[in-house]
This record gives C-alpha cells, structure tokens and sequence, in this order.
C-alpha cells in the first residue's frame, strides 16, 4: 500500500525540463521543409477592403500567397456565432484583421514579401469605444450592436429602493488587459498524405481548433489532428485565439502542399491577439441604517470588440458574480457586451469576473464611508451563509465559506490593529509648491492604506453548460502495467499532469509516478472540454476519479480473491502495492486484451438552471477568496507600492498545495498589474504600446509578500473534495488595491488600472470624498 | 557586420565610399536590437565595436574623470572612482534596464542613441561632460550641451565615432550629487521622468553651485538653465523654490505618450526640483 498523494506539495512533473530548457515548444520543433507564414492585417479599424495590391516588381517565385477566395470550406471561426472570418471578405471592421496570409521558406524573404503588399481600403466611420458601439457610430453587429444581453431579477427591486434608508451609486470601469502568457502563439500545420491536415501548437482547447479547422476546411472529423505542445501559459489567451492561428497554417499548408509554422512576435501577440473585457458598470444600492443591502441595480456593459467569439459567457460570468458573495433579495442586473471596432476580447483568467467584482466591491466601500460603518463589518452583515441564495436564486449549502475567509483574513492579517494605525492624514497638495521645503519630510510623503475584498468565483461551465459539453476522459492499462490518462485537458503552467496524476493515483492506490499521460491528439485521445474556466481539476479530476474507480473494481474483480490481497483494506484503495498492481494489469491486458476505462461527467445530482430567466444553480461550486491588500503611495509623485498582500482563498480539498500556492501567487500578481500598471494604449483602433517596454507588467522588484492561507471546506462532487481555483485569485486584488489607495490618499477610486497619472487627476479634482 | 581590428581601422572604416553610407555603429546592440526586432530599423550595415577594448576602461586624467565610451554599465555601477566622483552617474547606472541590459548596454550608446528618456544624460549634462568624438580627419571635443541638437538628433557625423566621455572634476569639488528616475514601475522601465542635480552651498547656506537637468520632459534632454538661474546665490526658501519652479515649467516641454501625460510629467518635474533642494540642503 503506498500512502495517498493528494494533500502532498509534489512538484510539477513537467517543472524541470522547463526550467532546464529541455521543453519543445512549437517553435523549437524541427519539421523538414517547413515554410515560414506571416499574417498581412488590416491598419484601419473598419473599412472596405476594395484590393489587394501585391508589387509587380517584386520577384515573388518561392512564395505561397492566401486570400478568403481560397477557403474550401466557409471563411468562418466556428465557436458561438459564425460571425468572424479566418480572413477579411471584403469589409475590415478591426485594425490587425487577418486580410491575407505569405508564407515562404526563407524568413527575410517572407519579411520582404510583407513589405511589398498594400492593401487599398476605403475608410469607414468607426465606434471604438462602448460608447460609440452603443451609439451605432459604425454597424458592426446586428441592428444594434449588442452581442448579446442577459437580465437576472430577483425580488422587487423597486419596492427595495421606496424603503430603503439610503441609496447609494457608483459607476466603475475597468480597461484592457493582456493575457502575456510566456509564449507567443505559435502553430505548425502539416499536411498529410491522404488528404489529412495536421495541426500541432501552442493552445489549451485541442477540440475548439478541431471544429474550428474542419469547418473552414469543410472535412469530416478524421480529416483534421489537433495536437498541443508543450505550452508556455495560456491565462484563456489560447482558448479560441489558436483557432484563428491555425486556420491561417492550414490554409497555408494546404495550398503550399508544406508544412507551414506561424509562431508571433510579442509586438504582433499584443497588437492582434484576445484582451480582457474592457467594462463600464454601474450600481444603484438601496440599503439600511445597518448597512443591509436591500435592493441592487446594476447595470454591466462590456466592451467585445469586432466579433462575438466569446462575449456572450464572458459576459454571462461577468453578470453573475456582479452582485457579489452578498445576500440581496431585491436586485436587477442588466448586461450587455457590445460590439466595437476593434480586435475581438476573449477570454482570460477569471473571465468578465475580475470586472464586474471590482464594481461591486467598490461599491461595498462606497455604503461603507456613506453610512460610517467599518467596511469588514458591512461585509460581515451580508455575506451569502449557508442557506442563503445568489443572485440567479442558487441556494448555498454548508459550502458557503464566505464568513469563514472573512474571519480567517481579518485575524491573520491584523486588520484592525493595521488598518487602525495607518492614521488618517490631511489629503495631500499636490500643489506644495508655495510651501517651504523641509528637511526629512520623506517618511511624510508616504501615505499608508490596507484595503480588502471578498469574493468568489463559480467553478466550471455556467449552469449546464458541462452538461452541453459532454466530457469524456479515459484511463488506458498498457501492456506494461502502468496506467495512461487519456484526456484533452492541456498543462498550461497550472500542473494538471501533476495533479491529475495524484488523483488517479490515489484512486488506485498507486504512486503518481505509475501514472501516464497520453499526448493531447485529437487523434488519441476523447473531447473532456476545453481547459477553461477552472474546471480541469474539478469537473475533468471528478470524471477521471471514476474512471479509475471501475478499472480498479474491474480488475480486482478479474483477479477474483486475489492471494495477494490483504484483509482489511480500505474497500476503495487497491489492494496491492505497486509491483503487485503492475504484473496484476499486465497479465490482465495480456490475457484479455486492451483495458480503457471511459467515464463522462455526470452532472451533481439536484443541480438546476434555467438557461432562459437566468435563475438555478449556476456552478456546482464556488471558490471563496479575501485579499487584504497594503500599499504605501507617494503623496506628491503618486507612485505605489504594493509591500504586502494577504490572500486567504477556500478552495476545498488541496490536491497539490504547492501548486495551489503558486496558483494564488501567480493569479494575485497578475491582478496587481491588472490593479496598477497595465493599460493597453490605442490610436485609432491601434495598440500603440504593443511592447514588454510599454506594456507595464510587474517585476519582481513589483511584486508584494504574498502571506497566503490555503482553505478546505471540501466539495462533494470533486475529486478527493477538490474545487476548481484557477481564476479566484485574479478576483481579490483590483479591489483590495484599490480598497488600499483609498485608505491611505481619502480619494474615490472608480477606475481600474490606477495609474499615477490617473490618482493625480483625481486628487487635482476631488480632494477628498468625505 | 563590419569586424574593425582597433580603433583605427574602425574609423576608416566609417568613412564612405562608393556613395555607400557609413555604417552604423553597433555597441552593446541594447538598443538597435529592439528596432531590428520590430522592424523599425533601416539600416543593413554595421560597425561591430565590441571588440575594441581601448574604448573601455574608467580613469583619472589631467583632472578629468574620463568614460571609455564602450564601458558597461555594470562596469560603471561598480566603478569606485564614478562612485566618488559622479555619484549619480553611478545612480542612473543602476537604474539601466535589467542585468543583462547592464552588461551590453553602454554609456556611449545611451548617448548616442539620443532618446530623451535615456537614464544616464540628466547626470551627464549636469556633471557638464565632455564628449570625444574622432574620425580619420580629426579628434573634436563637443560640451554635453551641445550635443544634442533635436529630437534623436546630434552634432556626430556618420564618420564620427563617440570615443570618450570626459567629466571635469574641479568645478563640482564638494558639490552633492542627486539623481531620481520615476518609470513605468519599480524595475526595467524607462522613464517618465528623470533627473539629475548638482548643487554646492556655503556656509551660511547660500547656493553657490546649481545644475539640474531632466529626460523625458522635452525632445531632448534638458538642462534646466532658467531654473538655475533662479536660485544661484540664494539661500533656499519658499519664495526661491516657488520662483524656481516656475521657472522649471519654462525649461520643459513635455509631451503626453504612451508612457505618461503632459501634464502628470510637468506635476513631477516640480516635485523632483523640490525634492533635490530639500534633499540636498
């Protein structure tokens, strides 16, 4: 017997060859006469694309060109709506639209071939804001330029407001952000004899490019493979992006009859590819004396670019956590992603969430200055506890954990004795001009704040949307005796080949290390859905659990009362020690042919959406999460430092508590850029900033003492009582940032990124909102 | 790539022929990379300096400090004599983008390049350097000053090589040196504001010697003469730093970029004149 896994901080398996370099990623793989391709897209953000002029006295033998016209399928990305084309058809309604593709053995040959087409557009009017969108400055989408639009209601919100003691409002808005993810996209297409396109690359969702490429391609499922490679993050910038990538690889290799590799620069993966959701949300509070929330209005627009891709669950997720981890039984929220001129916003980790949770908390903040009441203790007050129900009328068992990271977070960070000695200080004059200097004023100028949020995050697909994805994961016993994974799930940098490998092996009783995994091959392996929205350990972990538990019933059946078999074992581990197992499935395999074990997801029994009044049960569970968040601001240069965050995340069982840490570290470092520094800047639909020098991440010398608390309140229906816990952590730290500026400066943030240009403006503006 | 053997040949080599232009010199490549890498760069040839040692190298000279214009940062930042000497020169060094920057990047390419926002010329044009420019024809000494004469435009000649920078030490005997970068973020950022001063004060506190220049305020760097002006022989109160930072505002003219405002780098440019004069009383 060897002792259970899940719970122990292993390390990634994958983690040494990355760090040693000996990892292959897409670029790195040698693939005789493979081509070069390069992307030519658009400089306009919408327009009629009249020709495609390519210079005469340009030697252009050697080269492959593509245009739409040599689509053979339909000139679409099949994902939600078939509304984007793989290449421009006549009208460019972003800036960097893929328009036509090169490709070319040489690279600097490729490079010249760029330079000598021009594209002839005539100009049309363009929206590039949500409010020019709204406005139908350009026609983009529909008749009025709403992707999509989702109302939940619950209660009578107007009977709330005529009774409430005070109503509150504020509106929030949050910009762009990029996913910058280590490595670019990148993509090689092969293809093959017998008419089959190969497609090997840097993504997270195999079978998402496989519909993408048989559509474009316009073949039956056994013409395309899909295959990843080892890949360098994602952050939901390789969900749907890849498809895009590959279509352009494919149409290439087919008309060249080579293979063809695409991997972007940074400056083209930051100009072209998917962002976060840009969002304008507006909340109207009607509360008590005591600072109950009686009745929410809320109203959320997102910003999703040219093309619906992802939009309308973005904005899905973005509407349901709007409310936040409170109980209001009065609210209407209203959400609507528009479209606009520019490149289409995708998914990224968290997934209109981070968006629509900075709104609502800083609108906790806001009651809490206006009725004078400590903004823990407003939390505390409404908090969703067990028994209470969501926004969409989830009702919530003892897995509500809110109260308990409340508390947890409020005594492990010192909140009171903290928060207290941060002494509220006079805003601060930008203009000190007139005054006379002073010696050692340094400690002065320093401006200290602690700020926290709560939040949760749903786990999965919405509602049933795992049950429209069907997943399917397998587990194969190869001849050897050891036992192969079979699922499309992809290792991202989150260590799903690690934690996977500890459920199964838990379940079997084995060490991890007996545990395979098989490639990420449409051609191998079943659709268990896409690596998305923190479901892979969860809802993916759940299914393969199963798996193991038949082969491992199967096969102490087939052994009978196996001689080998100790009294008193625990019923649900094997009963036998790794040897054992591995001449046991060996002789099984030999003897009765090829064992796979296939289990799809099985939704959590009483689970119930109405996809139509947006009510029910929108997530099977919810990961809860507190950050207190510390900041020293310069008073006069405004800049911000970030010295400390406590993070405090209820993630149900642990599998792998060292990954869960590096989740949490990781996730809350990319929401103190998402809170401080990274703004995407345009010019005319452009991104102006498309550069690691311009487009400010933070460094190490940015990043804050993580003082993490990992939490268990285990979860029925997951693995070993795993939740999912990808995107929590990008939750917390925008508000408690926030949260943080406004304790130490007294100013009223309502903008994310806060940039010390935009902290000046506000302070010029408004001295203090008290 | 062009491979000169020394300096010599490298200067011949700089000179045209045959209606081909001269090619450009290339140091630590910090620089000319990122515009190679995006495309940007127009240029196919080039003058490989890397190898030529008598370009390095930090020493005292006939009461100079003087830089050979292939010195590292890293070499710069380590540097006990800078440290004593040009103290925020070793500052601005230090605050160069990442290790790896510090080790290609070099002094004469940051002034070569002529970027407004370059880290080390605020402390170079207050320490009043002197620059060495040679070419086969002859060796010119040009002021600091005059270098730079419009955005990302200098007085070198394409035959001309920077060789040298010359820090003259008598005038700053005794003065404190100050320097402060305000980038995008604590580390491997350029600028939104840079600056850089010098001051000496007598005994009863009176300024005897003022200097104060800044990057990324204007299209080149600048020196900010009318703000000297103010406060040269004046004891420090609120009326001198009120004066003197108006006079400040005349000295720059920001610009708002993918970076930063207008209006936030004219707000900062005041907050760091101010804090060299507390800071340095």
């Amino acid at each position: 017997m060897i002792a259970p896994s899940v719970g122990l901080p292993l390390p990634r398996t994958d983690g040494f060859d990355k760090v040693t370099g000996r990892a292959a990623y897409v670029d790195d793989l040698r693939v005789p006469g493979c081509l070069h391709g390069a992307t030519i897209r658009s400089t306009i953000p919408h327009g009629r694309l009249r020709r495609i002029r390519r210079d005469p006295a340009f030697d252009w033998s050697g080269f492959t060109f593509v245009t739409a016209a040599d689509i053979p399928g339909q000139n679409v990305i099949a994902l939600i709506t078939d509304d984007q084309p793989a290449l421009v058809d006549g009208i460019i309604r972003h800036a960097e639209e893929p328009v036509c593709l090169l490709a070319h053995r040489d690279r600097e040959r490729l490079l010249a071939g760029l330079r000598a087409v021009t594209l002839e557009c005539d100009p049309l009017p363009a929206a590039l804001t949500i409010r020019e969108g709204l406005a139908r400055k350009a026609k983009i989408y529909g008749r009025d330029n709403i992707f999509k639009e989702i109302r939940i209601r619950k209660g009578e919100v107007r009977t709330a407001f005529r009774g409430a003691h005070r109503i509150v409002e504020g509106t929030f808005r949050t910009g762009l952000q990029e996913q910058l993810y280590i490595e670019t996209n990148g993509m090689i297409a092969i293809p093959e004899r017998g008419g089959r396109m190969s497609v090997l690359g840097s993504l997270q969702c195999p079978y998402y490019v496989h519909k993408a490429l048989k559509r474009l391609l316009g073949v039956g499922d056994d013409r395309v493979r899909v295959v990843q490679t080892t890949t360098g993050g994602g952050f939901g910038g390789k969900e749907e992006y890849p498809s895009m990538l590959a279509a352009h690889c494919a149409l290439l290799a087919r008309k060249a009859g080579k293979p063809v590799k695409i991997v972007y620069d940074r400056l083209e993966d930051l100009a072209a590819t998917t962002k976060r959701h840009p969002s304008v949300v507006r909340h109207r509070t009607a509360v008590s004396r005591e600072g109950r929330l009686l009745g929410m209005d809320i109203d959320v627009l997102m910003d999703g670019g040219a093309y619906l891709t992802l939009s309308p669950v973005v904005l899905s997720r973005g509407a349901i956590h709007a409310a936040g981890p409170y109980r209001c039984e009065n609210l209407a929220i209203r959400a609507r992603a528009v479209a606009t001129n520019t490149p289409p916003n995708g998914a990224f980790r968290g997934f209109g969430a981070p968006q629509t949770i900075f709104a609502v908390e800083m609108q906790l903040n806001r009651i809490a200055r206006a009725l004078r009441i400590d903004p823990v203790e407003l939390r505390r007050r409404n908090v969703l506890r067990p028994g209470d129900s969501t926004a969409t009328g989830q009702v919530l068992d003892a897995g509500a954990s809110g109260p308990l990271v409340l508390e947890e977070a409020v005594r492990r960070s010192g909140w009171s004795v903290r928060r207290a000695s941060f002494t509220k200080r006079a805003p601060p004059d930008p203009e000190r001009a007139s005054k006379a200097p002073r010696k050692g004023t340094a400690s002065g100028r320093i401006r200290r704040g602690l700020g926290l949020s709560l939040f949760y995050h749903g786990a999965g697909f919405t509602g049933i949307g795992e049950v429209y994805l069907d997943s399917h994961a397998s587990l194969a016993v190869t001849r050897d005796g050891s036992v192969e994974i079979h699922t499309a799930s992809t290792e991202i940098g989150q260590g799903m080949r690690t934690t996977f490998a500890q459920i199964v092996g838990d379940e079997l009783g084995l060490p991890p290390s007996m545990v395979r995994l098989a490639p990420q091959d449409t051609s191998l392996v079943p659709n268990s859905g896409p690596t998305v929205a923190s479901r892979t350990c969860m809802i993916v972990g759940k299914i393969l659990a199963n798996a193991a538990a038949d082969l491992r019933d199967a096969l102490v059946q087939w052994a009978g009362d196996s001689p080998r078999r100790a009294p008193g074992r625990r019923a649900t581990r094997g009963p036998w020690n790794p040897q054992q197992f591995r001449r046991l499935a060996s002789a099984w395999v030999r003897k009765t042919g090829p064992k796979v074990f296939t289990r799809k997801y099985d939704r959590p029994p009483g689970m119930k959406w109405d996809e139509k009044e947006y009510r029910g049960d929108a997530y099977g569970a919810f990961g809860w999460g507190v950050n207190v968040a510390e900041v020293e601001v310069d008073a006069e240069t405004f800049e911000i430092r970030v010295p400390r965050v406590d993070v405090v995340l209820e993630i149900g069982t642990v599998v792998n508590p060292l990954l869960a840490q590096g989740q949490a570290e990781g996730g809350t470092l990319q929401g103190v850029g998402y809170a401080l520094t990274e703004e995407v800047v345009r010019k005319n639909g452009r991104m102006a900033n498309a550069q690691l020098t311009n487009y400010i991440i933070p460094t190490t010398a940015d990043t804050p003492e993580f003082r993490t608390t990992l939490l268990s309140n285990a979860y029925r229906h997951g693995p070993f009582g795993a939740k999912g816990m990808g995107e929590l952590p990008l939750d917390g730290p925008g508000p408690a940032i926030a949260a943080a500026i406004e304790n130490a400066l007294g100013v009223s943030i309502v903008e994310l990124p806060i940039t010390p240009e935009r902290l000046a403006k506000a302070i010029r503006a408004r001295p203090a909102h008290e | 790539m062009l491979q000169p053997r020394d300096l010599r040949d490298a200067l011949r080599l700089l000179v045209p022929r045959n209606g081909a232009p001269a090619p450009v010199p290339f140091a630590g490549g910090t620089d000319l990379m990122v515009h190679l890498n995006a495309g940007t760069l127009r240029d196919r040839r080039f003058l490989n300096l890397w190898g030529l040692r008598e370009l390095r190298g930090i020493r005292l000279h006939r009461g100079s400090l003087e830089i050979g214009a292939l010195t590292s940062w890293t070499a710069i930042r380590h540097s006990a004599r800078v440290r004593r000497r040009a103290p925020s020169l070793e500052a601005a060094a230090a605050e160069i983008g990442a290790i790896q920057i510090q080790n290609r990047g070099t002094i004469g390419g940051n002034i070569v390049n002529a970027s407004p926002a370059g880290d080390s010329l605020p402390a170079l044009a207050v320490l009043e350097a002197t620059l060495i420019l040679r070419s086969v024809r002859e060796t010119r000494e040009v002021p600091f000053g005059g270098f730079y004469t419009g955005y990302r435009r200098t007085v070198r000649r394409p035959d001309e090589l920077l060789t040298a920078v010359r820090i003259p030490l008598a005038p700053i005997r005794g003065a404190r040196h100050w320097f402060r970068k305000i980038g995008t973020r604590r580390a491997q950022a350029i600028s939104k504001v840079v600056a850089a001063g010098l001051i000496r004060r007598s005994r009863t506190g009176c300024i005897e010697v003022v200097r104060f220049a800044l990057g990324s305020v204007a299209p080149t760097p600048v020196r900010a003469s009318r703000t000297e002006a103010t406060l040269l022989h004046q004891i420090p109160n609120a009326t001198v730093v009120a004066r003197a930072t108006a006079a400040l505002q005349r000295d720059i003219s920001p610009i708002d970029d993918i970076r930063s405002t207008r209006e936030y780098r004219r707000h900062l440019a005041g907050v760091l004149l101010r804090r060299f004069i507390e800071e340095s009383g």
